[in-house]
């Protein structure tokens, strides 16, 4: 399929007109465009999805501390405590918090993961779309169409706002994320194209003005446990937009709207660690234990 | 600015933590090895600014180390590079400087061995590179390409003689950047191209009157 789509507006007219769903439309235009099968577009997805399976054993497995020994051992927390006292939600809740807790914390070790989009944010997707296949038993084939369905409204996005917290702050990054796992559940659970850019926009718009100001200038404090925050608020939109709950403003907009807020936020609170949570009396005395000086 | 396919948004899978610290480490230890075209007896890395601030914490210096010795960005060894037998029989070492003037996340690595040789780089962001400088020529190579690079002297009828030798090979160029340091003077020519080159074309330009060097620097795998 030859076509160069650049907005959710025009995605969702081309799978209505083609009676087509986001992932079938995602994999035939990136076939053409880089001159390869629809087989080689999903093999290349399902190597990443894969790659999610290995990052979340290996952290549900470990409890090594990251280089600078903040983080690393609170997975192993929920694990014990789970394994003893279920959680008051459930256990998809479980499954979703420790898999976006054992990537994150597998990516501060140095661990294998896959960044969708960003290191920083690499346990929302992943979380999410396992959590859910796993607890309802969906097969191979739909967690490839969820994966590639989630890429191509984090390609959207990006057409948009480069996604990265020192362009846009933490929205961009995590925030996207979580409009994309959003997206992700939402196709695997059967909803519609509606449904599944209703679920984004939700997921989206209640991330706005997410700042990046990470502790000692590295992706751990809050980074880590942002992920399994919104790796849960990406079920609230999906909860959501499956009852026919519609975002008022259309997902092409939220991201106009999260692109501006991007532009108008200092420069102090995009990754580059001079205001927020960064220059906490904590935050300062962290990064003096762990760097000196 | 490159536009992002579907697949750079569902990938790389990559070492953590971070993808300009830790990957984009890798991948500028990686095209720096396809510049220098062997591998070094020494090396050492001068890091800048973030690299040198937080480079520890996101493991850049293991990065940069395991890119020199051919790692990809989701080699598991990358982790624990410094320990393993594959680094025993290269010197290396790092250095930390603060330089405003330089990018934030910016490094020089110097290369010891059969012949030496200077690259400097930036981590720009998402795991995107650039190479800025090869000893003394400024460069902007991103390894998303198979390059040509060129040095010359800056003389009518240069850059339409080595087209014509790609054209001859029915190889299609994707950027074409020149530059020079003075009129007269030497010269040099950066080609992005689509597809491989092969060695002889490369051969036949560096065989040619006024052309000083010719180097071919493969694009990186992912």
């Amino acid at each position: 399929m030859d076509i160069n789509i650049s907005t959710f507006e025009q995605l969702h007219n081309v799978c209505i007109s083609t009676d087509k769903k986001i992932y079938e439309i995602s994999q035939e235009v990136m076939a053409t465009s880089q001159d390869i099968t629809v087989e080689q577009v999903r093999a290349f997805a399902n190597r990443s999805l894969f790659a999610m399976k290995e990052a979340i054993n290996s952290g549900m497995s470990s409890s090594e501390p990251s280089l600078s020994e903040m983080c690393g051992q609170d997975c192993a927390k929920l694990k014990k405590r789970f394994e003893k006292e279920h959680s008051m939600f459930g256990s998809l809740f479980e499954k979703i918090v420790q898999y976006a807790l054992a990537t994150s914390e597998e990516n501060i070790r140095m661990g294998t993961i896959v960044a969708c989009p960003t290191a920083g944010s690499c346990g929302i997707l992943p979380a999410a779309l396992i959590g859910v296949s796993r607890e309802y038993n969906y097969p191979e084939y739909d967690q490839i169409n969820a994966l590639i369905t989630a890429g191509e409204i984090g390609r959207i996005i990006s057409v948009k706002v480069a996604l990265a917290g020192a362009v846009a702050g933490c929205q961009a990054e995590c925030g996207t994320a979580s409009a994309m796992a959003a997206g992700a559940v939402c196709q695997l659970k059967g909803g519609n194209i509606s449904q599944i850019l209703n679920a984004s926009a939700l997921a989206l718009k209640n991330l706005l003005g997410l700042t990046c100001d990470p502790v000692a200038g590295l992706v751990e404090v809050p980074c880590v446990k942002r992920n399994p925050f919104l790796a849960v608020h990406s079920i609230t939109a999906v909860e959501l937009a499956l009852s026919g709950v519609e975002s008022k403003i259309p997902l092409d907009e939220v991201v106009d709207a999260m692109a501006q807020t991007g532009a108008l936020m200092s420069p102090m609170l995009k990754e580059s660690s001079q205001a927020g949570l960064a220059t906490t009396k904590t935050g300062l005395k962290i990064k003096q234990q762990i760097f000196g000086g | 600015m490159k536009k992002s396919t579907l697949f750079d948004i569902i990938s790389p899978v990559m070492a953590g933590p971070s993808s300009s610290h830790t990957a984009g480490a890798v991948r500028l230890g990686l095209l720096a090895r396809n510049i220098y075209k062997s591998v070094p007896k020494k090396v050492t890395f001068k890091l800048y600014n973030s690299y040198a601030h937080t480079g520890k914490g996101h493991g850049t210096d293991k990065g940069l180390l395991a890119g020199i010795l051919g790692l990809n960005v989701d080699d598991r060894r990358i982790k624990d590079i410094f320990n393993n037998e594959i680094t025993k029989n290269i010197e290396y070492k790092f250095e930390y400087f603060d330089n405003f003037r330089r990018h934030p996340n910016a490094v020089d690595i110097e290369l010891y061995g059969d012949y030496n040789m200077k690259i400097s780089g930036d981590s720009i962001g998402a795991g995107e590179i650039l190479i800025t400088k090869i000893n003394d020529f400024n460069v902007s190579l991103s390894g998303n390409y198979n390059t040509l690079i060129i040095v010359y002297k800056d003389k009518p009828g240069m850059i339409s003689f080595v087209t014509s030798q790609l054209q001859d090979a029915n190889i299609n160029i994707a950027s074409l950047s020149c530059d020079r340091s003075a009129k007269g003077q030497d010269a040099s020519m950066i080609i992005c191209i689509d597809g491989n080159l092969k060695p002889e074309i490369a051969e036949r330009i560096q065989n040619t009157d006024y052309i000083y060097f010719v180097t071919y620097v493969e694009k990186l795998e992912n």
